[in-house]
C-alpha cells in the first residue's frame, strides 16, 4: 500500500453504483429465474384493475363450480359462481401487500428493539433480549395463532400476529450488528467528536444495520406471505367478502372431492410466489453478506473495502493497493515524500526491516559511539525550539496533562448465579505526566493496557480510579466530560480504515467536530476542512471521496485532521503508524512531528516500535502488565534501561541489526 | 459438562416464565368478557357479576395471573366450558396424536435432510447437488396446507391409496400398521418444509467442514473419501445440526396445527383451532402453553445433546 490516491473515480457517481449492483444482481441466473418467477405473479396481480376481469365478488349463482377452460372465466368459478381468474389476480395483491406490510412491521419494530438493546445495554438489553427469547421459544406458527386467538380473526389481526413473530429475527440480527459496530472506532470517534448519542444511532449506526435489515427481509418475507395465507386458510386472517390467497384455499378445501381446481391455484400461486422470493433473496444475500458465501469465513482478518460489512451499494470494487505513482501536480504528497525519504534514511526506518529493528540499530549505534549524526532529530532535551516552548508553559508546578493512580479493571460476568466473578486488572495505578507541547510515548508489548489508558485519557473508558488532571484540573472521573474538554483533547486510532464510517465522504468525516463541537455553519465549515485537509497533507479534490477509495495512509491523514478540527490541544495516538507500511509510517511520522512544532500540540504517543517513539516523543514511560516500570527521557530510557523489563523489550529486537550495527 | 446443564436448565426458567407471563398476556388481553362469552348475551349483569367473580376476573392482573400460575404448576388448567371437562384431561388425550405426527415427521425430516444435505454437498456443483437443490427451494417455499390438499387430491381421492384423514379407521381398525397408513399423507405434508430447511443447513455446514483442515489431513494420510466423509465431514457437521433439528421441531409442531386441521386428525393442533373459533380462552391458553413448554424441553435436550458431541460447548 502506498499514499498515493488510489484509481478510483474522482467524480463518484452515486447513479452508476446504482446500476453496477443491479447488473451484478442480475448476473446470478438463479436471481434471474427468480425474478422471472415474480413477474409471472405479481405483474398480472398489479395489472388487475385494468385487464377486462370479471368483478372479484360478483356471485352468479347459475354458473357455480364450472371448471376451468368452460365458459364462465378462464379457471372457471367457486361455489358462488365468482370468476376464479379475478379473485386469483386480487388475491394475490392482498397476500402480497399483507405479508409485505408485516415485513416492514416486523423490520421497523425488531430493528429499533435490536438498536436499543445494542446500545442501552445492561437491563434494557437483557429485559427485552429476555423477552425476545421467551418469544423465539414459541413454536414459530403457534404464537402467531395465540395472538390472533386474543385479537379475533381478521386480516390486520393476522398480519400483526405474523409481524410480532417475527420481531426476533430482526431484533437478533440488528442487535448483533449494532452491537459490532458500537464498537468500531469510529463511533469512539463520532464521540469524541462530540455527537450526541442519538445521532450517534440514527446517522452512524443505523445506516450500517439497513443491510442487515434488508438480508433479514429477505429471508423472513417468503415465511410471511406463507403464515399469512396459512391463518387465512384457518378462517383467521382474511374474512369475507375480502380474499387473499390463503383464505381462497380455506374456501377450495371443503370442495376438494366435487372441484379440486379451486384450490390447486391459489397454492401453486403462493409456491411460485415463495420461490421467486427465495431466490431472489438468495441473491441479495450473496450481494451484501459476503461473510455468507462459502471460505469468507476462513479468510485472514486483513481489513479491505470488501470486508467491511455494509460496502455502500455493493458495487465499488475494492480499492486495489495503488501501485506507488505520484500524479503530476499532487505537490503535498510529493512534499511528503520526500520528507519521509530523509527520515527514513535518517532514521533507519528502512522499509526491508520490520518495525522494531530500527530503534535497536540506533541504541547500537550510539553505543558504538555514533553521537547524533546528520539528518538525524536531535535528541529531545538538544532541540532549541522545543525547550523554550515547554519552558514557556512550565511556569509552575502544574503539569499539563497528569494522572494519578489511573486504574481499570474489568469483571466478567457471573456464569452461574453463585459463581465468583473473575477480574482482570488491565491498568493498575498509572502515573504519567506530560508538559504542554512535549510527546510522551507509552511502549509495552499487547495486551500491557496501553490502550485501556489511552481510551481513558479521552474519556471512552471511565477508569475505575484514580484521577486525570488536565492543568492541574481534574476531569473525566466518570465516562464523558463536558464539551469543552473533549473538544481538547482527541484520539487519533491504530486501523486508519476502521476508524472512518465507510458511509460517509471525507468531508463529513471531518467535519463532525466543526459541527458539533464548534457550531460552525456551512460556509466556514467548507473553508476549515479544506485548510484541515492542507494542513494533513490530503489533495482538495479527496473531499468527496469515500474512505474505501483512499489508501491506508491517506485514511489516517483522514483521522488526524479529524482531531485536528475538534481544536485539540492534546492528540493521544494509538499506535497510529503501525497498520501502515513502513514508507507510509515515516511520512505520517513526520507530518505529525510538524505538526506538532507548528499547532504546539501534546501528544501521548502509543507504540510497541521503540524506533518511532525515540523518533517522536521526548519522554517515553514503559508499561507491562499494566503498570508504569520505568520512565523518562527518551534516550535515557533507551539508551540506558534501568528496568529489566526494558532491557528485555530492546533485547527481544532481532539479532540481526545488531551485527550489521 | 454438570455445569453447563445446570446453566443450560437455569437458563431455561426464565424462559419458561417469560412463555407463562406471553401466555397469560394474550389471552386476558381478549376484547370482550369471557363471562358473557360463557352465559350468552341474553345473560343478566348480575350472573355476569357473579360468574367474574367466580372466575377470579375481577381481581387485578398480577393476582389473576399467580393464581393462573399456581394452578397450572398444580397441573389445573381450569375448566373448559365447551367440552365441559377439565382442560387437563383434553391435553392429555390431544397430546399422543400430535406427539406421533410430529415425531414422525422429525424423524423424516432429519433422515431425508440429512442425507439429501450431505449428497449435495459431496457433489458440490455437481448434478445431484443441482437437482437436489432445485427440490430443496421448492420444499422450503411450499404451503403445507396446500401440500396436504394436494396429497388428498392425488393419493386419496384419485388414486385411493391412502385415507382422507383421521388416525384409524372408523371399523376394524386400530392396529400399528392402520395407524402407519392414516400417518403417511399428513407427516409427509408436515416433513417437507422442514426437510428443506435441513438439507439447506446440512450442505451448508457439510461443507464448512470440508474446509477445515483436519479433513485435509485425513485425505492426505490416505483414507477412503468414504471414510473421511462419514467420520470427518459428517460427524463434525453433525455437532451443528443437532440444534437445528430442535428448531425444526418448533417448526413442525406449529406446522401440525394445518395437518391436524386438514387431516383431521385427532390432536392438539386441531383442539387449539376449534377453541379459536368458539373462544374457549382455557383451552386455547393450556393448548399453547404445553405446546410451547415441549419445544423448551426439546431445544435443552437438543443444546445437552449438542455438548455432548462437542466438549468444546460446554467449555465455552
Amino acid at each position: 500500500m502506498t499514499d498515493a490516491p488510489a484509481p478510483a473515480a474522482a467524480p463518484r457517481p452515486a447513479r452508476r453504483n446504482r446500476l453496477a449492483w443491479w447488473r451484478r444482481l442480475t448476473a446470478n441466473p438463479m436471481t434471474l429465474v427468480g425474478m422471472g418467477c415474480l413477474a409471472l405473479v405479481l405483474v398480472p396481480a398489479l395489472l388487475a384493475p385494468v385487464l377486462p376481469l370479471a368483478d372479484p365478488d360478483d356471485t352468479v349463482l347459475s354458473a357455480r363450480l364450472t371448471p376451468p377452460f368452460a365458459d364462465a372465466g378462464p379457471l372457471g368459478t367457486d361455489h358462488l359462481g365468482r370468476d376464479l381468474l379475478s379473485r386469483l389476480l386480487w388475491g394475490t395483491q392482498v397476500s402480497v401487500a399483507v405479508g409485505v406490510a408485516a415485513t416492514l412491521v416486523a423490520a421497523l419494530i425488531g430493528g429499533g428493539i435490536g438498536l436499543l438493546a445494542a446500545f442501552y445495554g445492561r437491563w434494557v438489553d437483557m429485559l427485552l433480549m429476555r423477552s425476545i427469547d421467551a418469544l423465539m421459544a414459541f413454536p414459530y406458527l403457534l404464537l402467531a395463532l395465540a395472538i390472533v386467538a386474543a385479537l379475533g380473526p381478521s386480516l390486520m389481526n393476522a398480519l400483526l400476529a405474523i409481524s410480532i413473530v417475527n420481531i426476533p429475527f430482526f431484533a437478533r440480527a440488528v442487535r448483533g450488528q449494532a452491537l459490532a459496530i458500537r464498537a468500531t472506532d469510529y463511533i469512539a470517534a463520532a464521540r469524541l467528536s462530540g455527537m450526541p448519542e442519538w445521532k450517534i444511532i440514527v446517522t452512524e449506526v443505523v445506516p450500517n444495520v439497513v443491510p442487515v435489515i434488508v438480508v433479514t427481509m429477505s429471508t423472513t418475507l417468503s415465511w410471511m406471505i406463507l403464515e399469512t395465507a396459512g391463518l387465512s386458510f384457518l378462517g383467521l386472517g382474511a374474512q369475507p367478502p375480502t380474499a387473499d390467497l390463503g383464505s381462497m384455499l380455506g374456501d377450495g378445501r371443503e370442495l376438494i372431492y366435487t372441484a379440486p381446481w379451486v384450490s390447486i391455484l391459489p397454492g401453486a400461486v403462493i409456491l411460485i410466489l415463495a420461490i421467486g422470493i427465495n431466490l431472489v433473496g438468495d441473491g441479495v444475500r450473496d450481494l451484501l453478506d459476503p461473510r455468507l458465501k462459502g471460505g469468507a469465513l476462513t479468510r485472514p482478518a486483513a481489513r479491505t473495502a470488501t470486508d467491511l460489512p455494509p460496502a455502500p451499494a455493493g458495487a465499488m470494487p475494492p480499492a486495489a493497493p495503488a501501485p506507488a505513482m505520484v500524479p503530476p501536480g499532487d505537490r503535498a504528497d510529493r512534499r511528503a515524500a520526500a520528507g519521509a525519504r530523509r527520515a527514513a534514511a535518517g532514521l533507519c526506518l528502512r522499509p526491508a526491516l520490520p518495525p522494531g529493528r530500527a530503534g535497536l540499530r540506533r541504541r547500537t549505534d550510539r553505543r558504538a559511539g555514533a553521537g547524533p549524526g546528520a539528518g538525524r532529530p536531535l535528541p529531545a532535551d538538544r532541540r532549541p525550539s522545543r525547550r523554550s516552548r515547554a519552558g514557556g508553559t512550565r511556569g509552575g508546578m502544574t503539569t499539563f496533562l497528569t494522572t494519578e493512580g489511573l486504574t481499570k479493571t474489568y469483571r466478567s460476568t457471573r456464569r452461574l448465579p453463585w459463581a465468583a466473578r473473575a477480574e482482570v486488572r488491565a491498568v493498575r495505578g498509572v502515573d504519567l505526566a506530560v508538559d504542554r507541547g512535549r510527546s510522551l510515548g507509552l511502549v509495552g508489548e499487547s495486551g500491557c493496557g496501553k490502550s485501556t489508558v489511552a481510551r481513558m485519557l479521552v474519556g471512552l473508558l471511565p477508569p475505575t480510579g484514580g484521577t486525570i488532571r488536565l492543568d492541574g484540573v481534574p476531569i473525566r472521573t466518570g465516562g464523558f466530560a463536558d464539551r469543552a474538554i473533549r473538544g481538547r483533547i482527541q484520539m487519533v486510532f491504530q486501523d486508519p480504515l476502521g476508524s472512518l464510517n465507510p458511509r460517509k465522504t471525507v468531508r463529513q468525516l471531518i467535519e463532525v467536530p466543526l459541527i458539533e463541537l464548534l457550531g460552525m455553519d456551512g460556509a466556514a465549515r467548507k473553508r476549515r476542512v479544506a485548510e484541515l485537509m492542507d494542513m494533513v497533507g490530503l489533495r482538495p479534490e479527496f473531499v468527496d471521496r469515500y474512505p474505501h477509495e483512499v489508501s491506508g495512509g491517506q485514511c489516517q491523514r483522514i483521522g488526524i485532521a479529524r482531531a485536528l478540527a475538534a481544536e485539540a490541544e492534546i492528540l493521544v495516538l494509538d499506535e497510529p503508524v503501525s497498520a501502515l507500511d513502513v514508507s507510509i509510517q515515516a511520512q505520517i511520522l513526520t507530518m505529525l512531528d510538524d505538526l506538532r512544532t507548528r499547532l504546539g500540540l501534546t501528544f501521548v504517543f502509543i507504540s510497541h516500535d521503540l524506533s518511532v517513539i525515540s523518533h517522536v516523543c521526548d519522554t517515553v514511560a514503559v508499561m507491562t502488565d499494566g503498570a508504569v516500570v520505568e520512565e523518562g527521557p527518551v534516550d535515557k530510557v533507551l539508551g540506558d534501561p534501568q528496568h529489566a523489563y526494558t532491557r528485555t523489550l530492546l533485547d527481544s529486537v532481532p539479532a540481526l541489526a545488531r551485527a550489521t550495527g | 459438562m454438570a455445569s453447563y446443564v445446570a446453566r443450560r436448565l437455569l437458563y431455561a426458567l426464565p424462559v419458561l416464565f417469560g412463555i407463562s407471563v406471553i401466555v397469560f398476556l394474550v389471552i386476558s388481553l381478549i376484547p370482550g368478557d369471557p363471562a358473557t362469552a360463557i352465559l350468552g348475551s341474553f345473560a343478566t349483569p348480575e350472573n355476569v357479576e357473579r360468574l367474574n367473580r367466580q372466575l377470579g376476573l375481577d381481581r387485578p392482573l398480577p393476582v389473576q395471573y399467580l393464581t393462573w400460575l399456581g394452578g397450572v404448576l398444580d397441573g389445573d388448567f381450569g375448566r373448559s366450558f365447551t367440552l365441559n371437562r377439565p382442560v387437563l384431561d383434553e391435553l392429555a388425550d390431544r397430546a399422543g396424536p400430535t406427539l406421533i405426527l410430529a415425531a414422525t415427521a422429525l424423524v423424516l425430516c432429519a433422515i431425508l435432510g440429512l442425507a439429501a444435505g450431505t449428497v449435495a454437498a459431496v457433489h458440490q456443483y455437481g448434478w445431484p447437488d443441482r437437482i437436489l437443490s432445485i427440490l430443496v427451494l421448492i420444499g422450503i417455499s411450499t404451503p403445507s396446507f396446500w401440500l396436504g390438499l394436494m396429497l388428498i387430491v392425488l393419493f386419496s381421492i384419485t388414486l385411493g391409496w391412502f385415507p382422507t384423514g383421521d388416525m384409524y379407521s372408523l371399523f376394524g381398525g386400530g392396529g400399528p400398521l392402520d395407524l402407519l397408513w392414516h400417518l403417511t399423507l399428513p407427516a409427509t405434508a408436515l416433513a417437507v418444509v422442514a426437510t428443506g430447511v435441513v438439507a439447506r443447513l446440512t450442505r451448508a455446514n457439510v461443507l464448512e467442514v470440508f474446509r477445515q483442515d483436519h479433513v485435509r489431513t485425513a485425505r492426505a494420510k490416505g483414507l477412503r473419501e468414504r471414510t473421511v466423509i462419514r467420520r470427518h465431514a459428517f460427524r463434525n457437521a453433525l455437532v451443528n445440526l443437532v440444534p437445528i433439528l430442535g428448531i425444526q421441531a418448533g417448526f413442525v409442531l406449529g406446522g401440525a396445527v394445518y395437518i391436524e386441521e386438514i387431516f383431521q386428525w385427532p390432536g392438539l393442533g386441531r383442539m387449539l383451532v376449534t377453541a379459536i373459533s368458539t373462544r374457549d380462552i382455557l383451552l386455547v391458553q393450556g393448548g399453547v402453553m404445553v405446546i410451547a413448554v415441549a419445544f423448551v424441553a426439546i431445544n435443552l435436550v437438543t443444546d445437552i445433546v449438542q455438548a455432548l458431541l462437542d466438549p468444546r460447548i460446554a467449555v465455552r
